[in-house]
């Protein structure tokens, strides 16, 4: 990846958090990459959110550093990042340009700069009209967008978005994600924290797994989906599939009708596709032929699955 | 950061001065507090007025002329004639107050069966007044038939008047009146009272909202929880300054334009109904109703510099201590807004919805109900007694309970150890309210009890 060589323009080291009897974050690692998109992936409860508020130093963290640009951490920052909660809200009895302009000051924009900047996004969304208008006056859908632009007004080099497309019909989640694409593309770097990994693998330049207050996995997408391919292919054609052979191995078959299969077929150590194709052409119509590379949710539920306690307990016991 | 805070409470200050309902109230409640003044004007010149009470007697006792003898310019009894139903037909077409009625064959020793008529119910103080009437008639008589004269009775009866004169430390003399200071300890302590009361619920309702709209997560990303806990209470204390200002003002212009209005002709009609229904008592209802043009005509725009200054010149002829009052009034008002406002602000934050708050509301607003109620009836009444000295030093009382002493003189070092008290108290109660807002403020979904929030102040960053 272009980036991860670079100094990274968050990097939190070694973080602990603790709530009563409940240990939300456990020495957690991770560095996220100048001008990327960063997935923070895990399931509900894993950590995600108590991770964001230490970033977002809403809380702050029982142990461990983080660092800003190689600065650690502190109030100066505020003005530096943008933040999405899960939970969205807006003062209801508000209006917007008002809000806008009440958010923005908060994190150290002028008077001035906030109410050119609202002009410039309002006018982006669509939504000039509603500038007067109360918040609780709008939809569901556009409320979002408010926030949204609330969230990115003050030009922060880091944008962190908690299920950022959550509430978005599809339209309006793929107007959402162009101006991601296009903050990313004039310098920020954005974080997104999901359950969801199916709605941000295509986005992401990297990301961190994080299952049980611990962090799993971590790394370029790309670089951890080839980690974790094992040689398998699919295969899709006509005729009837019959493979005999030592260096390969079928994973999954399944007939279709006219005659048609689809499988998926392991290699074995040493042989190439190409041996799997020169066998495959002298005895079926071959139509698709492609490398199965594990998709970031396959991967995630194979490691949480690794990660359950039942096993760890098992390595616990292995390693005594 | 300072500016966050300004910002805050800007933002507090400004959403809720525009909204309609405070326009509203803040242009509405001066028009209110006229039409009282007016009511009371009413009410009160209806009081200094003669009540006449018709007295048919039938007894042949004379008490008829012996209470004629004694009315008062209050009181007026006038003797009627004819048969009780006749008695009763005229006193229901004329204005008079009441219709006593004396059979005939009254005992003297055991006089039962008397009978007052009213028109509607018959007031406990109207009753009281011609009761007692009645029995210094009958005692008198009681005497003369012991062998008084009439000369001796006269010389019996004595009207002892009552100066009540303050004597201060240096031994000068002033002129004491307990009616004045008692006005002005309860003009201040409901003043009080009523501020914490209305914007320390307002505070509260405002982390409420913050809290259920999740607008939170956003704000704290920006801004400390103390900035915007005491960006809050002060914004929101800033509104209430602004509304009892403006109310004051206001009700002052209202009632400098109503009040005259409505009086003048009352007042001159007052006048010559006194004047021909009771000539005998011309000369003192006369100063009553010039009384009462004369505080009327203050109310002119031209005077008001005059009365400022006049009130403040009676102040100290009456030996109040204007000075501290004014600057204690100040202490303990922002004092006890400060501590309670904090308060409220950690009951909203510990609470998901609004009608959990009962339960911390209680404890909260006890000892602010208890300073009002003990206030009005132990400490007004005994300014320097040991349940004023104790209430007025206990932080949670003070601000109440102090402002009622003030008035009466409260000697220094007790002023001086209050305010130091009630300091350390707002601080107190501001960390310890600031520790529950901060971990409440992100708390959803859980029900909140006190063990869980005195753990709550034990919780790191």
């Amino acid at each position: 990846m272009p980036h991860s060589t670079a100094a990274p323009i968050l990097e939190v080291r070694n973080v602990r958090k603790q709530y009563a009897a409940h240990t939300a974050l456990d020495g957690v690692s991770l560095a996220v990459p100048e001008q990327s998109i960063f997935g923070l992936l895990g399931p509900n409860g894993a950590g995600k959110t108590s991770l964001i508020r230490i970033i977002t130093q809403i809380t702050g963290a029982d142990a461990g550093e983080v660092f800003f640009r190689g600065v650690k951490l502190n109030p100066s920052h505020i003005a530096d990042i943008g933040y999405l909660p899960e939970e969205r809200g807006l003062y209801k009895k508000m209006k917007v340009g008002e809000q806008l302009i009440y958010l923005a000051q908060l994190r150290g924009l002028s008077r001035a700069d906030a109410v050119q900047r609202i002009k410039k996004w309002l006018d982006r969304f669509d939504i000039k009209a509603w500038a007067e208008k109360n918040v609780e006056d709008l939809s569901k859908g556009m409320q979002q967008k408010v926030q949204f632009v609330a969230t990115v007004l003050h030009e922060p080099k880091l944008i962190i978005l908690d299920e950022p497309f959550s509430g978005f019909d599809p339209i309006n989640a793929n107007l959402i994600k162009d101006e991601i694409l296009r903050l990313k593309q004039e310098g920020a770097a954005i974080i997104f924290s999901t359950h969801r990994m199916e709605s941000v693998e295509e986005m992401c330049d990297s990301i961190a797994l994080i299952n049980r207050s611990r962090k799993v996995l971590d790394g370029p997408v790309m670089a951890i989906r080839n980690q974790f391919k094992n040689n398998t292919y699919e295969v899709e054609g006509q005729g009837k599939l019959m493979v005999v052979h030592p260096d390969f191995e079928v994973v999954e078959q399944r007939e279709r009708e006219n005659d048609h299969f689809y499988a998926r077929i392991q290699l074995h150590a040493g042989t190439t596709p190409n041996d799997l194709l020169r066998y495959l052409i002298g005895r079926v119509e071959v139509h698709a032929f492609r490398e199965q590379v594990p998709s970031i949710n396959e991967i995630f539920i194979r490691r949480v699955c690794e990660t359950m306690p039942e096993t760890l307990h098992e390595t616990a016991n292995a390693l005594l | 950061m300072a500016s966050k805070f300004l910002l805050v409470a800007q933002r507090e200050y400004l959403t809720r001065v525009r909204k309609k309902a405070f326009i509203v109230l803040t242009l509405l409640v001066p028009f209110i507090i006229a039409g009282f003044g007016v009511l009371i004007g009413k009410l009160a010149s209806s009081d200094d007025s003669t009540e006449i009470v018709d007295v048919r007697d039938t007894s042949g006792l004379g008490i008829a002329t012996r209470l004629t003898q004694m009315s008062t310019p209050q009181l007026q009894f006038l003797p009627v004639t004819g048969s009780l139903a006749e008695a009763k037909h005229n006193f229901q077409k004329d204005k008079h107050a009441g219709l006593l009625y004396l059979p005939e064959g009254l005992d003297v020793q055991d006089p039962k069966g008397a009978q007052f008529f009213g028109k509607g119910n018959i007031s406990l103080s109207k009753e009281d007044r011609v009761k007692k009437a009645l029995t210094d008639a009958f005692a008198e008589l009681k005497m003369q038939k012991s062998g008084l004269t009439q000369t001796q009775l006269d010389q019996l009866r004595a009207k002892v008047p009552l100066n009540s004169v303050s004597l201060d430390e240096t031994g000068k003399e002033k002129g004491s009146n307990s009616g004045v200071t008692t006005g002005i300890a309860s003009v201040l302590a409901v003043l009080i009272y009523f501020f914490i009361f209305l914007y320390g619920v307002q505070i509260m309702r405002g982390v409420g909202e913050e809290k259920s709209s999740r607008v939170m997560e956003v704000m704290l990303s920006a801004v400390k929880p103390f900035d915007l806990m005491m960006g809050k209470i002060v914004g929101i204390a800033a509104v209430g300054l602004t509304q009892f200002l403006l109310w004051g003002l206001l009700s002052w212009g209202a009632t400098a334009v109503v009040v005259p209005l409505v009086m003048q002709d009352e007042l001159a009609k007052a006048k010559t109904e006194v004047a021909a229904t009771n000539p005998s008592a011309d000369a003192a209802s006369a100063t009553v109703a010039d009384q009462a043009t004369a505080s009327a005509e203050q109310m002119n725009p031209a005077k008001r510099a005059n009365v400022i200054s006049g009130a403040f010149e009676k102040a100290s002829e009456l030996n109040i201590p204007i000075w501290t009052i004014v600057f204690g009034f100040l202490a303990y008002f922002l004092g006890g807004y400060l501590l309670y406002g904090a308060l409220f602000g950690a009951v909203g934050a510990a609470v998901d919805d609004q009608t959990d708050t009962q339960q911390f509301m209680f404890p909260i607003t006890m000892p602010l109900i208890l300073s009002y109620v003990l206030g009005f009836s132990v400490i007004l009444r005994n300014p320097d007694g040991p349940v004023a000295f104790w209430m007025s030093m206990i932080p949670f009382t003070s601000p109440v309970a102090m402002v009622i002493r003030l008035p009466f003189g409260v000697p220094a070092w007790q002023l001086a150890v209050s305010i130091g008290l009630l300091i350390v108290g707002f601080v107190g109660t501001v960390w310890v309210a600031a520790r529950i807002y901060r971990v409440g403020i992100l708390m959803y979904g859980k029900k909140v009890t006190y063990r869980e929030l005195s753990k709550w102040m034990f919780y790191k960053g």
